[in-house]
Formats: structure tokens, sequence, C-alpha cells
């Protein structure tokens, strides 16, 4: 419980840690919302007068606090770009990246830990070769470039969705779902690999051990081994893994978004930083950072659970 | 060990094969024979971003890209057409004073916003006011600045009086007209043919037909702009069927999308390697001189945009038809002897290093930076290219004059020449290349002071003259614009402006 409530309190100093962080990077990168906001026709009073109009004539402090204020009674403020309130401004992206995200994880575990088993139970040299050097170059490929492949393969040889065309989900459910099955697997892929070559190694670091030979001498084939004594142990890294993996998917979506036409989330944090529109970008990293840190407080307390020993450290 | 190696080439090789589908350049096809108009239809056009500024009218002006749509929702006094002429729009007829320091309109009766009611005088004279700041002290709309007072003639006329006489206000009593009592800037209610229904941010805009629209009203019935913030989704957006058409391609995606119709038009954009004129070493006008002998325009545009371009020698791009002078296209012609003894003359005899700031978002600038700066080797000159965020650029570059040299094209918010010559005038607030030349400023008083039309078009052009005289900036070219349409959709007219009129668009079958 000590350690739950210690974890707890790191967790919401990071979050605080986070904003100020963000807050200070959006004040240091060069351009102004103000100049933005005017463009070309940019004028002195003009731009004066927007700033107050603002509040960007107010000292770094100041602001960061109002905002700390306004954010943690629910109010994120209003959008330098949209001039509506930043929550409407969000409304319906965070649905799409969330619902990504879920979709994405899933086919990791579904597709990851099967194989990783599969890899590690599979003894045939050359069936076994091709694995891990597949493996390995799924790996390597970015989400954006599987995206890419996606797309032409999928979307325009196959014609089994068509590119850009995202229905919505007040639209139609399960167009929409289908839709993001693939920009799902762009994310998915490239970490379901990483996931099953994880499970392999420590599979085949379990099968070293002593309590592997005892279960061998008892008769037991290669696949109850796995299946019965190993896979429980094996399993210890690969779950704190695959919940911080949550947080990966996320961060792919950001990118995988621009590639699918996908109105999510990262799609609106790279146009606000792009037009200097903080309230939107600061909410939307403030709530990325807390997912993030969130499901690694998750594998904390997951892995202590499951490992006791954990706690010692 | 070898054998992992060949496994591994064997499935890069796969990975390779499937993402070169290669690009041959195909020259664009021309529009088949238009078909007989049909009322009605719904389109998607394809948009690079979502509208980056406020959707207030009389903010909008500060990006291209809004203006390019508000063009269809508000409308002010006058409006231009694809001819680059001024027609009269909520205003039905207009008239100027001897002096040019008075202009009257006189208001279109019958006229209803979208929201269904009457334009009134009062809605006239307050979006007015609005735009020249009269009551809030800084005016919105930049061309309004000059504008003294606002005042309601008789029962359907409006006055409104300059500070200084300008025979060139006419074109520019665009600014919108909204109902009075609306907040433009989370509003949305013009008397356009086309009027907002709908926007969802970062995701689509949607643009009905205005029933009461006073003009000749729109084919379609409606027009969803959809936002896909990244080329390639956006090309593979029209491969696929998605949407129904999208301007501004440039002549790299075309290539890909030869089973739609393509339109070849020109961005009405001046493309120019813009010079800080007040840092070393372009403060010497020989510097600049020889970096404008350094390069070849039509190969540049060979080599960054497969040959699509006009190539231009001034401050001024060729819709601008009666303004244009294609002399000063070849004032300049590639001469690296020539440019070398500049340089020698100017005390670099051993050539210098320079910047070009480029922003990021902006690929044919980019792609022609790159060209350039091979150009500026033959004569000794190395050129480094810094790529930068539009936002950074607009304070960096445009608003605090901190930089070398920059690639952007300009354009023209008005159908006016000063819209492109005013800003090289020395005091001017938006000189962003701290152009300094005597000669231009009174060649320039002097056009604006003339109220001979004949007259002040030959001073503008001797203003251009200056420009490419002093070699002000590298003056490159007028960028080719695509629009893309699947087939069956007609009607797309290129103004001189960055506008789209929906209204135009229609279905043949």
């Amino acid at each position: 419980m000590k350690y739950v409530l210690k974890k707890t309190g790191l967790l919401l100093v990071s979050l605080l840690l986070i904003s100020v962080l963000a807050f200070l990077a959006f004040s240091v990168i060069p351009g102004d919302p103000a100049t933005k906001i005017l463009g070309t026709q940019y004028t002195p009073e003009r731009a004066e007068q927007l700033r107050e109009e603002l509040g960007l004539n107010r000292s770094l402090v100041e602001r960061y606090l109002s905002w700390l204020s306004d954010f943690v009674r629910g109010d994120p403020g209003t959008s330098y770009n949209y001039f509506i309130p930043v929550r409407e401004v969000l409304s319906g992206k965070i649905q799409v990246t969330v619902a990504l995200s879920l979709i994405s994880w899933l086919i990791i575990v579904l597709t990851g830990l099967p194989l990783g088993v599969f890899m590690a139970k599979e003894q045939r040299p050359r069936l076994g070769r091709f694995g891990i050097v597949s493996n390995q170059v799924v790996m390597a490929v970015p989400p954006f470039f599987m995206g890419i492949l996606l797309t032409y393969f999928f979307g325009l040889i196959l014609k089994l969705f068509t590119p850009g065309n995202f229905p919505g989900f007040e639209e139609s459910l399960p167009q929409t779902l289908f839709y993001l099955l693939f920009p799902a697997l762009a994310i998915a892929l490239p970490k379901a690999a990483g996931v099953a070559k994880m499970l392999r190694s420590s599979i085949l670091k379990e099968m070293r051990l002593d309590y592997v030979r005892t279960a061998y001498s008892r008769g037991n084939s290669r696949w109850d081994v796995i299946k019965n004594h190993v896979l429980r142990n094996a399993m210890l890294p690969v779950i704190t893994f695959l919940a911080m993996t949550m947080a990966d998917a996320v961060a792919g979506s950001i990118i995988v978004e621009q590639v699918f036409a996908l109105p999510g989330l990262g799609r609106l944090l790279l146009a606000s930083i792009g037009n200097r529109d903080y309230p939107v970008a600061q909410c939307i990293v403030v709530m990325i950072a807390a997912l993030v840190v969130f499901m690694n407080y998750l594998a904390d307390i997951i892995s202590q659970y499951v490992d006791p020993r954990v706690r010692l450290n | 060990m070898k054998r992992r190696i060949s496994y591994l080439l064997i499935a890069c090789l796969m990975i390779l094969s499937l993402a070169s589908c290669t690009r041959d350049p195909k020259p664009p096809v021309d529009p088949a024979a238009p078909g007989k108009p049909l009322d009605g239809g719904e389109i998607t056009v394809a948009m690079y971003s979502d509208l980056d500024s406020s959707l207030d009218p009389h903010e909008s002006g500060n990006s291209a890209a809004t203006r390019e749509i508000m063009f269809n929702i508000y409308e002010g006094l006058v409006k231009i057409d694809s001819e680059g002429n001024i027609i009269p729009a909520l205003a039905e007829s207009y008239s100027q004073s001897e002096s040019s320091d008075e202009y009257t309109f006189k208001i279109r009766p019958g006229v209803k916003f979208h929201d269904g009611r009457q334009l009134e005088m009062a809605d006239v004279i307050s979006s007015l006011r609005r735009a020249a700041g009269l009551d809030s002290g800084v005016a919105l709309v930049a061309a309004f600045s000059a504008v003294k007072e606002v005042e309601q003639i008789g029962d359907d006329s409006v006055k409104i009086t300059l500070n200084a006489p300008d025979t060139e206000f006419l074109p520019r009593a665009t600014a919108a007209i909204f109902p009075r009592d609306i907040d433009p800037v989370t509003q949305v209610c013009g008397t356009g043919p086309f009027k907002l229904t709908s926007r969802v941010v970062q995701d689509n805009i949607v643009l009905e037909k205005n029933e009461d629209y006073w003009g000749t009203p729109a084919y379609l019935d409606k027009v969803v702009l959809k936002v896909y913030e990244d080329g390639e989704a956006l090309v593979m957006s029209l491969r696929s069927g998605a949407s129904d058409m999208a301007m501004r391609l440039g002549a790299s995606q075309i290539a890909e999308l030869d089973s739609l119709n393509i339109i070849e038009g020109s961005n009405n954009l001046v493309q120019a390697l813009y010079l800080n004129n007040a840092v070393k070493p372009f403060d010497d006008a020989r510097v600049r001189q020889a970096l404008s002998y350094a390069i070849d325009k039509q190969e540049v545009i060979n080599l960054a945009s497969d040959g699509y371009g006009t190539p231009i020698g001034s401050s001024m791009y060729p819709a601008f038809g009666k303004y244009f002078m294609p002399e000063l296209t070849d004032y300049y012609t590639r001469d690296v002897d020539k440019a070398k003894a500049l340089l020698k003359e100017a005390g670099y005899p051993n050539g210098f290093e320079f910047s070009i700031a480029v922003p990021s978002n902006m690929p044919p600038h980019i792609d022609t930076a790159q060209v350039l700066v091979e150009m500026f080797k033959e004569i000794g000159v190395s050129a480094k290219i810094e790529l930068v965020e539009w936002a950074t650029w607009l304070d960096e570059v445009y608003t605090q004059r901190k930089y070398q040299s920059t690639i952007v094209g300009v354009d023209a918010r008005d159908a006016t020449a000063s819209d492109l010559l005013s800003r090289f005038v020395s005091t001017a607030a938006d000189n962003f290349t701290n152009f300094n030349s005597a000669e231009f400023d009174k060649v320039y008083a002097e056009a604006k002071a003339s109220s001979n039309d004949k007259e002040q078009t030959e001073l503008f052009k001797d203003c251009q003259r200056v420009l490419t005289e002093e070699a002000a900036a590298v003056y490159i070219q007028d960028l080719a614009s695509f629009v893309v349409m699947k087939k069956g959709l007609e009607g797309y007219l290129f103004y001189p402006l960055y506008i789209t009129d929906f209204a135009a668009i229609y279905r043949t079958e």
C-alpha cells in the first residue's frame, strides 16, 4: 500500500513538471501567436491590441499560474487560432485517437504474444530463421511508412477501403472501426514484432533454467513445458512492456493520423504547434503525457503485484 | 551469418519495390469541351490544411488560404471577376469625387443575409466602420486604414472619405459586410452565393448554396471542404475517389492523377529570392545584380517544377495584364563572368556565404532553393538552405526582419498594382526586404498621386523597372497551379487573385 501511495505521489509530481516544461517549451520556441494570427497584415498597433486581448503581455509565471488554475478547474481556455473554447476544438478528436490506440493495442497483444510463443517453440532452423529475420524487418519499419504501404496495397490495389474517406463515428460505427483497422495495423505491426521478439527471448532465457530441465525430466514435451511452466515466468517483463506499449500506440497515432487523414488528436497537435495555438497544444501535450505517465504507473503497480520482489528496490 | 544477411536483403527489396511507384511527368490534359451545366449536386474538395486563421472576414485577410474560401461566403461593396474587373456587389453603383478622396456607393436593395434578414444601411455602416477601426482606433483591414469617415447619405447610399486622395481605393472596397449584431469571430453570416453551415476544426467545412442569392446563383447545392494536412494523403484521396477536386497542386503531384481532369493555371504569386537589403552583402546593389545574373529562370522552372511556371522579372505577375512587363523578364540573363566581375567590383572576389530561409511547409519554394544553391556555386557564392516553420518565418523574417534572404511567393490582396509594389517604399510597414531607393519612393508617390489611368499605369511600370534595375530581389517565377477535378465537373475559373469561385463550378452528367 505504501508502495502504491509513493508511486501515486510521483505520478502527480511528474504531471505538474510536464505541464511546466510544456509551457516553457512553447514560450522559448520562436514565433509569436500574435504575429501568426496577423500574418502578412501585421501592424504593431494591432499586434499590441491582440497581445492585450490574449493576455500575452503578462509575465510567464502569471500566465502559467492562471492557466493551471483554470485547467484543474476543467477549463483549458480558448484557442488562439479558431477563437472557440479548446474543449470544443478537442471534441470528437479524442474518440478517434482513443479508438485507434485501443485497436492497435489489441492487435499488438493478439498477434505479438502468440507469435512470440510460436517463434520460441519453433525448432525447424529454416522456418525459425525466416521468422526472426522477417520479424526484425517489420520491427524496423516506421509506422508512417507502414501506413503508406498499407494504403497503397489495401486501399488502391485491393480497394478494401477508400483512403482519405474516414466516415466518422456518427455516420457509421462499423465502417469507422473497419477504416481504423488499417492505421491500427500500421501502428501495431512494428510493435507486435517487438513484443514477439521480447517474449521469444524471454522464453528462451527461461528455458535454460534448472526448473525447465526438471520439467523435461518428468517427460513433458517442449510445448507442455512452455505452456505450463515457462510462459508464466517469461510473461513478467512482457506485461510491463505491454502497459508501456499502450503509450507507444498513442504516440504512433500522432504520426499515422496524418497518413490516413484521420481527424484525431495527433493531427490537431501538429497543426496547433505550427499555428502557435498554445492553449490547444498545451492541453493535448498534458493529456498525452498524463496517459504515458499513468501507463508507466500502471506497469509499476502490475509488476509489483505479480513479482513482489520489485517492492524492495 | 551470410544467409541471414541475404534474407534481410530480400525482405528489404520487397518493401522497396512496393514503395517505388515511379512518377513519370506527363503533360496536363486540357479540360474536355465544356458540357452543358447541370444544377445541383454535391462535391468534396480536398484541402491541404484547415483554414489557419480566424473566420472573421476582416481578419481573414491575414491568410490567403482563408481568403480563398471566404470569397464565396462574404461580399463587400464591390468584388472582382475572373477577368480582374471590379464589378458591383452589395453596392449597385458607385461614384468617385474629382479629387479621389470621396467615394459614394448606392446600396443594392433586396439583399438578404444567410440568416434570412434583410441587408440594411446600418449593417453596411457598422461593418465598414469596424474594418476601418473608426471606433476601436485600429483598422482591421489594412487597406481601410486610409479611411477617415464612413457616413450614410440619404436612404440608400454610403460615403467613404479618405485621409488622402487615392485612385486605387475602389478595388479595395471589398471589405466584408455582415449583420451589425453578430460576433463575426464566432458567427459566419454573409451575403455570398454560399453559406457556411458547419465546421469541424481540422476535419471539414460545409458550404451550402444560398438560395436567396441576389446575383447569379451557384450551380452546386453543397461543397464539402475536407482537410488532409498531408500532401500524400490528399493525392491518395483524389486517386481513391474520396474527394472530387483539389486546388493548387504542384507539378509533381499531378503526375499520379492522370485519370482526372487537370487544368493548369497560375498561383498569382511573385516567387523570388527576397534579399534583406539592409544587411551585408546585400546592401550593395552590385551583389544583388550578381545573384540575378547567376541564375537561369527557365532552368530553375525546368528543374524545380517540371517546366511549369512563368518566369518574371519584377514584382508583378502576368495575370495583372496592363501592369505586367514581359520585357523585364530577360533583363538579367545568365552570365557567370558578368556576375563574377560584379562581385569583384563590390569587393567580394572570392564570393561569400549566406543563408536562405525557406518556410518548411512550402515544397515549391524548397525545390527552387535547391536549384538556386547549385547555380550560385558557379559564381563562387555558397548558400545554405535553412528550413523554418511558417510561424517562425512570420515572426523572425517578416516582422522582425532578422534574416539574410528568403524564398516565398508574395500575393496581392486586391487587384491593385500597389498591392505588389507598395511594400518596396522605404518607409512601408511591410517592407520586409528593407529596400531603400529614393528613386522608387519618388516614382511610387507620383503614381499614387496621378489621377490619369494611363499615366498612372506608366508610372507603376517605372516602379517595376526600378525594382529590376536595382535588383531589389532575385525575381524568379509565377508558380504554376494545377486544379484537379474528377470527370464530369467543369467551370473552374482562374482569377487574378488567390481565389476559388465555387459558384462557377458545375456538373455535366
